[in-house]
């Protein structure tokens, strides 16, 4: 296993075929290595944002206020799309505002400064930014519930090669999760430690927790993932992905990759399935057959 | 016949040049092919149909969302931002870089600051200047005036001090005043020296650019490279770095133009 400070170098790598199995989100799965050409599984619904995603005004009270202003976000990431989806939610679309992309480390910095007044990015950012002066979260994920997804994903072919790689990943995922949602002096060291890695500390991390729907129990991952809403979410995130040309610059429509939902229905192009959901290992892990 | 002494015609000059070029395209085609073969979606070494495709979709075609031709307005922010550093360290350079060479007593308060600040490794400063000036065009431009302008500062100085003292003496006898000597003996002496300057300095002043428009932008060379890098956009990528390399050679040529054409003088001396 490889730990990677920069998120995208990850998947970069994980595309280019240097390593096996990645995280990363719904989104980026199907943008970066499905639009890439990599087949690609989901082995792992590890959570959802519900909160942790945030569009963020200084002085300003509600969404609508964001209009006409420089938006500061990482271009193309979920933070993108949230800011797509607030826009909607009040009939505005990217047009009304100016979109100025921003590396995600800068932004705490870069909402002090007087010419940023909108930002959307993500946690541990947003619990930062909200604590400044003027700050105010108009919209964030747990509005949009259940589209802004953590994946463990794997190379698909590596999974069929080597049945025993999914459940390895499997085991090792719910139970560092069982440890990390545990009220127990080990869970808690575990969250210290989780917080200190992602830049702030315990308390952070719990907040987060707490912005974040996760699947400790792999019961309710099967019951996300075979769910109806998830080929609804899907099918959001394509359509934004190919509004923004991220489906490839020859792509007729949002139609061109094939994505697999658990029960073997596909979106889009069957002859080109690039992205896999299914709850195989998940199922195993709920049933304790790993 | 020695092989110390035989010279390459004009012909075989033009061959020889162009050789290394040819291998290396020739070595990205051969590579490309290979990988190609092996997966038709590698995005890492696009063939040339999809490098020709990406500049026809990035220069000739108008962007969906803006209706802009994206390759011309991200080069149109980058050379204003370029333009804007350069030109200040030029002007900089100029004032500061005159007055530590000619003036003991400036000398003497300056050389030693210059020295400094010109050893800050300038990429290191990229957070301070983002908070203190903003995410906007000017601290960009600062970047590339805190790289380049110190530089161009203690090369000018020492260009001014290294004109023979004779010269000056000679001025003085003449009855010169300071400003005189500073206008007519060193200025002429160290323009064409300053466009020397700039034209080593543009390799890293697009550095910086590059760098800073990485952070934070919404057009601009660095920017767009940086923002498909999200998505192994090679094809975009590759034809980006080749015009952002033509770019640098025109201005350097376009540069050393400008210099025979204004200082013609300075020719003589290099001639020699």
């Amino acid at each position: 296993m490889t730990q990677f400070n920069d998120y995208v170098e990850s998947i970069n790598q994980y595309t280019a075929g240097a390593h096996d199995a990645v995280t990363l989100t719904n989104m980026d799965g199907l943008s970066i290595p499905a639009a890439g050409g990599v087949d690609t599984t989901a082995v792992i619904v590890g959570d959802f944002s519900a909160g942790n995603d945030a569009v963020i005004l200084k002085d300003g009270a509600t969404l609508a206020d964001i209009r006409g202003r420089n938006v500061n976000l990482v271009e193309y990431s979920v933070s993108h799309y949230l800011l797509a989806r607030a826009l909607d939610s009040v009939g505005m679309t990217e047009r009304d505002v100016t979109v100025v992309n921003t590396a995600d480390p800068d932004m705490v910095g870069a909402f002090q400064t007087p010419d940023v007044t909108a930002m959307v990015t993500w946690n541990p950012m947003v619990q930062e930014i909200v604590g400044l002066p003027g700050a105010t979260i108009v919209f964030d994920s747990a509005m949009i519930p259940g589209e802004i997804i953590d994946l463990m994903v794997a190379n698909t072919q590596v999974l069929a090669d080597n049945p025993d790689f999914g459940r390895a990943l499997a085991g090792i995922w719910y139970e560092t999760v069982g440890i990390m949602a545990s009220d127990t002096p080990g869970g808690a060291a575990a969250r210290a430690a989780m917080g200190a890695a992602s830049g702030t500390d315990q308390a952070g991390f719990e907040a987060q927790l707490a912005a974040t729907k996760l699947f400790a129990d792999p019961a309710e991952a099967v019951g996300f993932v075979t769910s109806p809403d998830l080929g609804t979410t899907m099918d959001r995130v394509r359509g934004f992905l190919f509004d923004k040309g991220l489906l490839g610059s020859g792509a007729p429509s949002a139609d061109v990759i094939g994505i697999e939902l658990p029960g073997g229905a596909v979106l889009g192009d069957a002859g080109n399935v690039k992205l896999r959901f299914t709850d195989t290992w998940m199922k195993l892990a709920a049933d304790g057959a790993l | 016949m020695r092989w110390i002494n035989r010279q390459p015609g004009p012909g075989g000059r033009l061959a020889l040049g162009a050789l290394p070029f040819v291998l290396l395209g020739l070595a990205y085609l051969a590579g490309s092919a290979l990988r190609l073969a092996e997966d038709p979606n590698d995005k890492l070494l696009p063939a040339l149909t999809s490098l020709a495709a990406a500049v026809d979709l990035m220069a000739f075609t108008p962007d969906r969302r803006t209706g802009e031709y994206l390759l011309w307005t991200d080069t149109a922010a980058s050379l204003l931002r370029l333009g804007a550093g350069l030109g200040l360290s030029a002007v900089l350079a100029l004032a500061v870089g005159m007055a530590a060479g000619l003036l003991p007593l400036a000398r003497a308060a300056l050389a030693p600051l210059v020295a400094f600040v010109s050893m800050v490794p300038p990429l290191a400063l990229l957070p301070v200047l983002f908070i203190l000036l903003g995410l906007g065009e000017t601290s960009k431009i600062a970047l590339i005036v805190i790289g380049v302008a110190p530089i161009l500062i203690r090369d000018l100085a020492m260009t001014a001090q290294a004109i023979p003292r004779e010269q000056i003496v000679k001025a003085e006898t003449l009855s010169a005043s300071t400003w005189l000597i500073g206008l007519h003996v060193v200025l002429p002496q160290v323009a064409p020296r300053l466009i020397d300057g700039l034209r080593l300095q543009l390799g890293p002043a697009f550095l910086f650019l590059i760098a800073a428009e990485a952070i934070s932008a919404d057009s601009g060379l660095g920017y767009r490279s940086f923002l498909v890098r999200r998505y192994l956009s090679m094809d975009i990528i590759f034809p980006y770095v080749a015009w952002i390399t033509l770019l640098a050679v025109l201005m350097d040529l376009g540069l050393a133009l400008i210099r025979r054409r204004l200082f013609p003088w300075a020719e003589l001396e290099r001639a020699r």
